[in-house]
């Protein structure tokens, strides 16, 4: 059973700041962290391989200080870490970063067959959910997204039974493998990493592949070239002109702040006085 | 890397000018979401928006619409022209039945090779998006996810797709060059819902699927719908009322619950509440929760951060409930109280309770 990983170093979002002169975004000293949605997918890999035996690979395409995230997968409990990286792969959008990571897992697969490849829902800076269709449609391999639950594995069989999140309810679907699973968030919890494996994780050897030796055929579909889609432009969004009316509340009982409200409610918008029912009379 | 991606600027020397084959390409197009004989709101938003574009670029709307031979295709084809198509692309089959990756996608890129689309847009629901990745990688094109702002940009003619970025902190115009159709996908309620045009009708173009059920690997063995139908209320519920961090503790989330009880309200709330396990994921609101669009929504102890204010926003009219008269909320609130949720949620319950009883009484 091989199981790989996808895995993106991603700012902590939560900390990017904003110029608030040139509107420009900040990026010095804003921590990174592996995409928190790929700790799901990371956790289920090492669980099929405690559950079944084999080996979870992880790879993460990215500039080179990537390399923390995958160490950080190492310390999980990973077996072999990738990093793909190369100034050819920079600014490629999803479509180019599917083409790239593609090409990567099918040389790793080349050398010892993949089962499974698993990645996040998406990402908390590109957002798209788009990378782990675009893997599964460029290796030709089964698309299970939104997983909540693998149900079933069966080696011999090479069938698997999932449990996937979708519009108003939860589809239990069966494929073949090798497939291409995302991981929904709350799907497990990830390990803890002890001090030794950190230890282990730190001295492991991080292999790095570049545009010449990742398995990349076609250089015009990675990076910039690869990629149809254009930012035209970045911008702030549009602060609202005017602030909330306050409702007075300052030495007021709650009673009559919630009186006070319902009527400021109604008077603003007739369909909301509809929905309320009749105004009490004054002073009722 | 898309991280890469919001920062970059259109390439010197990457033509813009669009190769000949690909000028053919006309028409916006719709891809309806059909599950279990039901069309997902979405799909008729996104008429909506679909017949501004299709208005600017002076050309057809489309609906493709996928799904079995028992009837609700051509049923949802129907309401598909009173929302503004002028004609339907449908592919049926037994296969189409319930929605699996292979066989949509082989459906949907057919009828966009056969009929070439310039702009096709779909639901970002885990529907749309499923399809929308695989469709998109399969032709080669340019996809841009969650946009909150689609217009056609008028010097180019091409697609001007607006999108949060960076967590929402930033916003970001995308286009897609070089390739087509362009495709976008936006998420339930960023977009206002159309007036549908009764009797308003179309043209009917159907196209086969030419697939084997034997050909495709991945099977449907069961459908677990969700025990609380809630989960898509709260996107379309009327009022909405929700509690943040300010609430202080997991047991007054009760007072937001009563509120909404007595309004006849969805409740909700900001994305710690989900973190802390006092409410499920499905009822966290903004970016990366759900986004409302109610007539009136209350929000208590929440400071309005950039992430649930894009949720937010397209609520008619907002409350804000807040301690500190600083809180960001108060700047795109409509109405402000300054003062302490705990006090404020339990006399507001109070109120609408006997404003609901002088109703029956009245009656
Ligand atoms: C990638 C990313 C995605 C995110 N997605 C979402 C999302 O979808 N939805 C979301 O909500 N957040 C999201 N967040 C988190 C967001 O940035 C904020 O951290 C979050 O919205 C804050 O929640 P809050 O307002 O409840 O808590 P806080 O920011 O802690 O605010 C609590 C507020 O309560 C007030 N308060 C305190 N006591 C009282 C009282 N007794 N009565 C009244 N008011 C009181 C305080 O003045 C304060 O304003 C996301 C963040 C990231 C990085
Ligand atoms: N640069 C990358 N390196 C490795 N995996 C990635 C990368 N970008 C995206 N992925 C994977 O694809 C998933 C979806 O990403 P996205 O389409 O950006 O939302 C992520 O959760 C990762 O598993």
């Amino acid at each position: 059973m091989h199981s790989v990983v996808c895995i993106k170093q991603v700012p902590d979002s939560a900390q990017i700041r904003v110029h608030p002169v040139t509107n420009t975004i900040m990026r010095q000293g804003v921590p990174t962290i592996i995409n928190p949605y790929d700790l799901y997918a990371v956790e289920e890999a090492l669980r099929v391989k405690d559950k079944v035996g084999g080996k979870v690979t992880v790879i993460s395409m990215g500039p080179p200080m990537a390399e923390q995230a995958l160490r950080k997968a190492l310390s999980f409990g990973a077996d072999r870490a990738i990093l793909v990286t190369d100034r050819a792969f920079a600014g490629s959008d999803t479509l180019a970063t599917s083409y790239v990571l593609a090409s990567a897992i099918a040389k790793v697969a080349a050398e010892e067959p993949v089962d499974i490849v698993f990645c996040g829902k998406q990402t908390i800076d590109g957002d798209t959910a788009q990378v782990g269709p675009g893997i599964a449609r460029r290796l030709d391999i089964q698309q299970l997204t939104y997983v909540a639950k693998l149900e079933r594995l069966d080696l011999d069989k090479r069938e698997i039974a999932v449990q996937r999140r979708a519009e108003g309810g939860v589809q239990v679907l069966s494929t073949k493998l090798p497939c291409m699973i995302t991981m929904l968030e709350g799907s497990n919890e990830i390990r803890f990493a002890t001090m030794d494996d950190m230890f282990r994780a730190a001295r492991a050897n991080v292999e790095v592949w570049g545009a010449d030796t990742s398995g990349v055929e076609d250089k015009t579909q990675c990076g910039l070239k690869g990629s149809p889609t254009v930012v035209k432009k970045v911008f702030a969004p549009k602060p609202r002109e005017e602030k909330a009316e306050m409702i007075e509340s300052r030495d007021k009982a709650p009673a009559e702040i919630a009186a006070s409200t319902i009527e400021v409610l109604a008077a603003a918008d007739p369909a909301l006085a509809a929905e309320f029912g009749p105004r009490p009379p004054a002073g009722a | 890397m898309s991280d890469a991606k919001p920062a970059r600027r259109a390439p010197k020397g990457k033509t813009t000018e669009l190769p000949e084959h690909l000028k053919a390409y006309k028409g916006v197009w719709v891809f309806i979401e059909l599950e279990r004989g039901r069309v997902h709101p979405v799909s008729w938003e996104l008429m909506g928006e679909a017949g501004k574009l299709a208005e600017a670029l002076n050309v057809e709307v489309g609906a493709v619409l996928i799904g079995p031979a028992d009837g609700s295709v051509e049923a949802a084809a129907q309401e598909a022209f009173t929302y503004g198509a002028d004609v339907a692309y449908l592919v049926k089959d037994p296969i189409l039945t319930h929605y699996r990756t292979e066989p949509y996608t082989k459906a949907l890129t057919d009828v966009v090779n056969a009929y070439k689309p310039e702009i096709m847009l779909l639901g970002a629901t885990t529907l749309g998006r499923d399809l929308a990745g695989s469709v998109a990688t399969t032709l080669k094109t340019g996809l841009t996810a969650d946009c909150t702002g689609l217009a056609i940009d008028l010097e180019s003619k091409t697609l001007a797709s607006t999108r949060p970025t960076f967590g929402g902190t930033l916003l970001c115009t995308i286009h897609t060059v070089n390739a087509r159709p362009q495709m976008s996908t936006v998420r339930p309620r960023v977009m206002s819902m159309p007036e549908a045009e009764p009797g308003r009708t179309g043209r009917i173009v159907e196209h086969p699927l030419d697939l084997m059920e034997s050909a495709i690997i991945t099977k449907v063995l069961d459908f677990i719908p969700d025990r609380d139908q809630n989960q898509a209320q709260l996107a379309y519920a009327d009022i909405v009322v929700a509690g943040g961090r300010g609430l202080g503790g997991p047991e007054n989330y009760r007072l937001v619950q009563e509120l909404a009880e007595a309004l006849g309200a969805e409740y909700g709330g900001s994305r710690p509440l989900v973190q802390k396990g006092w409410i499920t994921a499905d009822r966290q609101i903004g970016q990366t929760g759900k986004t409302i669009r109610p007539k009136l929504y209350i929000a208590c102890g929440i400071s309005g951060a950039i992430q649930h204010r894009v949720g937010v926003e397209g609520a008619d009219r907002i409350l804000a409930i807040n301690s500190d008269p600083n809180a960001p909320i108060f700047d795109f609130a409509h109405h402000g109280i300054v003062g302490d949720a705990l006090t404020l949620l339990p006399a507001l319950t109070q109120a609408f309770r006997q404003q609901r009883s002088v109703d029956r009484l009245a009656s």
